[in-house]
């Protein structure tokens, strides 16, 4: 009983988002059961009734933040949670939410709305980390199961975790796979972080940036595939604003 | 009983995907409120997908689901090949049909056990099972990674397919694939033995409301998922192009999906629906299923709409197992393998076009449709959505159940407004969203 009661307290939350990275947890199958031998999970709608009111130990946060009722709720979490994970693309870093960001917001508002748009609080769709404190960052859309079981290693045990910074081509080299680059197409793996196994390129896609960008992409190196492949800067650019629209904003602030 | 009082306000129902609200109002007797309430933040996905190339669009609106991004896949590209005159070949028909196999397999399971089950068995979630039930939690759990490591055989992985896409499939499965696949689903005739004298044991409330089913009709000999007509137990048929006249969308402010009506004030969807509409079209299997689970069309109890997943869960698993003996059998062309990108290549000609793309997926029938430049751009998109369909329907048989049960307590109206929402297996993340509706005046 004492070694119960020191489980630690975690709980799911979900804002705007496919819910598609909280699935990936149930598609962990039986391996589930391991883990909910160690953890106590005392909150997670989507698949639980129960509620909890104290404090969490650890809160796994997936979705973007996008109306006013959210932000409140996040602060919420986050003051009663002594970890918090942002989880997924939607909450690292808006994922495909930060599409939205494209446009003017009442504009596209109304373009899905109509005239009575204003019934619907929307505000420019922002990561987790741009709202809150964030403690772990797990990148993917969807979230990538070995990384999201070791992230869960390193919160539980309080130790930090280095989210890769490499692009998604030095795993792709490992792979052998052909270059999506020499095939013709452009891939957006030269600039995205690893960490999921290029999991794209090895089942024929090309790398569409769900991680997130390196922090130090290699500029020349890019340039000289931009020239080699005579490929359009703008496709690229556009290309990039499926999933990172939203980090224009981290460097500004 | 009759001067009752009764104030129900559940926040963010629970076990389903997306966020909800049920309200419930009664002073000395009187219904002041009876609400399903949509509260999802809107995305705006199709005011999102202008501006983005067609090829794109399949990646992106699988993010609209998690649980069914399968089937947004497969309507986006159905939608996008329409737009740009594409016709998919037979092997490339054959493979999706696969795929959407394992996606109701995979998505039923979820819901039967996981998100439904827990409710019949008087417990608020899996979590308590695991010490009650344990053999079935593990079956549950191990059904549902071997639905989503098939899926990952057959496209990368579940959630958010990877090699399928406008034209075809950019990895296609080699023999030993097939091998590999075929032997994990024979793995679990077992399992599927248990899950129905499991079905068999679970008691649901009685409840009869008679209302619209809609779904995909066809001619042929096939249980339409894929392909068909859009048709109502009502009589009526539609071709695809002509969904909007089936679902006739308007919005109600209290919610921030949209309603749907046809013939009459509602209408429902999902797997009650398809089996009403074509449960003579069944596999054998599970057309003998049915029947030992009591299961009659036209059935108006919605809460049997789990027992109908089930029978679908049979259908699916052998009709997959049926495909892949027939993919072994005539082999796989690998020159039909190609290459994606946002078709820098020009391989597949772009034009302007407006394509609709009307899929079963688990929850229901899901459109997609998408009007493009004639590069390829998207203008409009538009997506009707299981969910959004049902809403109304939700409403008006909560509106019939309140009276009938409100002799009850709190609690077990509460757990049975609950159940009932939950038995539609709702996907509320992805309801909220619509396009260029006509705003009812
Ligand atoms: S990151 Fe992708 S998979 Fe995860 S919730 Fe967001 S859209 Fe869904
Ligand atoms: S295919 Fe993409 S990820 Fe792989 S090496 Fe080429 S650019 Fe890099
Ligand atoms: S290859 Fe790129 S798009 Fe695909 S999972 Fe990895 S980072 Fe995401």
């Amino acid at each position: 009983m004492e070694r119960m009661l020191m489980k630690p307290k975690v709980a799911f939350f979900d804002f705007a988002c496919c819910e598609g990275c909280q699935l990936q947890v149930a598609n962990l199958g039986e391996a589930l059961l391991d883990i909910l031998g160690a953890i106590d999970v005392v909150e997670f709608r989507e698949v639980m009734s129960e509620k909890w009111d104290k404090n969490y130990d650890v809160a796994i946060v997936e979705g973007s933040i996008t109306d006013e009722h959210a932000e409140q709720r996040i602060r919420k979490i986050r003051d009663r949670s002594a970890v918090l994970i942002a989880y997924g693309s939607c909450a690292t870093i808006g994922g495909v939410n930060g599409m939205k960001n494209s446009f003017v917001l009442d504009e596209i508002r109304q373009s899905v709305y109509g005239k009575d748009y204003q019934l619907f609080d929307s505000k420019k769709t922002r990561p987790i980390h741009q709202v809150v404190k964030v403690d772990y960052f797990i990148n993917g859309c969807p979230v990538y199961h070995p990384e999201v079981i070791e992230v869960l290693k390193c919160a539980l045990r309080g130790v930090p975790y280095a989210v890769p910074d490499n692009p998604v081509c030095s795993e792709c080299k490992l792979n052998e796979n052909v270059c999506m680059y020499d095939r013709g197409v452009a891939c957006l793996g030269p600039w995205t972080k690893a960490g999921c196994n290029s999991w794209c390129i090895n089942n024929g896609n090309i790398c569409y940036g769900c991680r997130g960008m390196v922090t130090n992409p290699a500029r020349n190196g890019a340039n000289d595939i931009m020239a080699r492949y005579d490929l359009n800067f703008d496709l690229i650019r556009n290309k990039f604003d499926m999933y990172n629209k939203c980090s224009e904003e981290d460097k500004n602030g | 009983m009759a001067n009752k009082t009764v104030k129900i306000d559940v926040e963010y129902l629970t076990r389903v995907e997306g966020h909800g609200n049920i309200v419930i109002d009664v002073k000395e007797g009187k219904i002041d409120k009876c609400e399903f309430q949509v509260v999802e933040s809107p995305r705006l996905f199709e005011g999102m997908l202008r501006g983005r190339s067609i090829f794109e669009a399949q990646h992106i609106t699988s993010r609209i689901c998690g649980i069914c991004s399968c089937g947004h896949s497969l309507a986006s590209i159905q939608a996008a090949e329409d737009a740009l005159g594409v016709t998919p070949t037979e092997q490339t028909i054959k493979l999706r049909k696969l795929l959407l196999d394992y996606e109701f397999l995979d998505s039923h399971v979820l819901h039967v056990y996981l998100l439904a089950a827990p409710d019949v068995l008087g417990v608020p979630s899996f979590v308590p099972l695991v010490k009650t039930h344990n053999a079935v939690v593990r079956r549950a759990l191990r059904m549902k990674k071997l639905c989503n490591d098939v899926c990952d055989i057959l496209v990368g992985r579940h959630v958010h397919p990877i090699s399928a896409i406008v034209g075809g499939f950019t990895k296609l499965p080699r023999p030993k694939d097939l091998d590999a696949m075929l032997e994990m689903l024979e793995s679990m005739r077992d399992d599927m033995a248990e899950t129905l004298a499991l079905a068999k044991t679970l008691q649901f409330p009685d409840f009869y409301r008679e209302t619209e089913y809609v779904g995909l009709v066809s001619d042929d000999e096939e249980y339409p998922l894929l392909m068909g007509d859009v048709g109502s137990t009502d009589g009526k048929r539609l071709g695809k192009k002509d969904y909007r006249q089936a679902t006739n969308e308007f919005i109600d402010p209290r919610s921030s999906a949209k309603f749907a009506k046809w013939s009459r004030d509602s209408y429902l969807v999902g797997a009650l629906a398809r089996f009403n509409l074509n449960s003579d079209k069944l596999h054998p299997t599970a057309k003998a299923i049915a029947e030992e689970l009591g299961l009659k069309p036209i059935c108006h109890n919605p809460y049997l709409n789990t027992v109908a997943q089930v029978v679908e869960i049979v259908h699916c698993y052998e009709h997959a197992i049926d495909l892949i003996k027939d993919l072994k059998k005539n082999g796989i062309n690998y020159d039909e393998e190609i290459v994606v990108g946002v078709n820098e290549q020009q391989k597949i000609p772009v034009r302007a076009g407006d394509g609709v793309g009307a899929v079963e997926v688990p929850r229901g029938i899901l459109f997609h449709n998408y009007v493009t430049d004639s590069n390829g751009i998207i203008e409009q998109a538009n997506c009707i959505i299981p969910t959004n369909q049902n809403i109304a329907n939700i409403e008006y048989d909560m509106m019939k159940l309140l009276p009938e049960i409100l002799d009850q307590t709190k609690e077990e109206i509460t757990l049975k407004m609950e159940m009932l929402v939950r038995a539609y297996d709702p996907c509320i993340s992805c309801s909220a969203h619509y396009l260029n509706v006509k705003f009812v005046e």
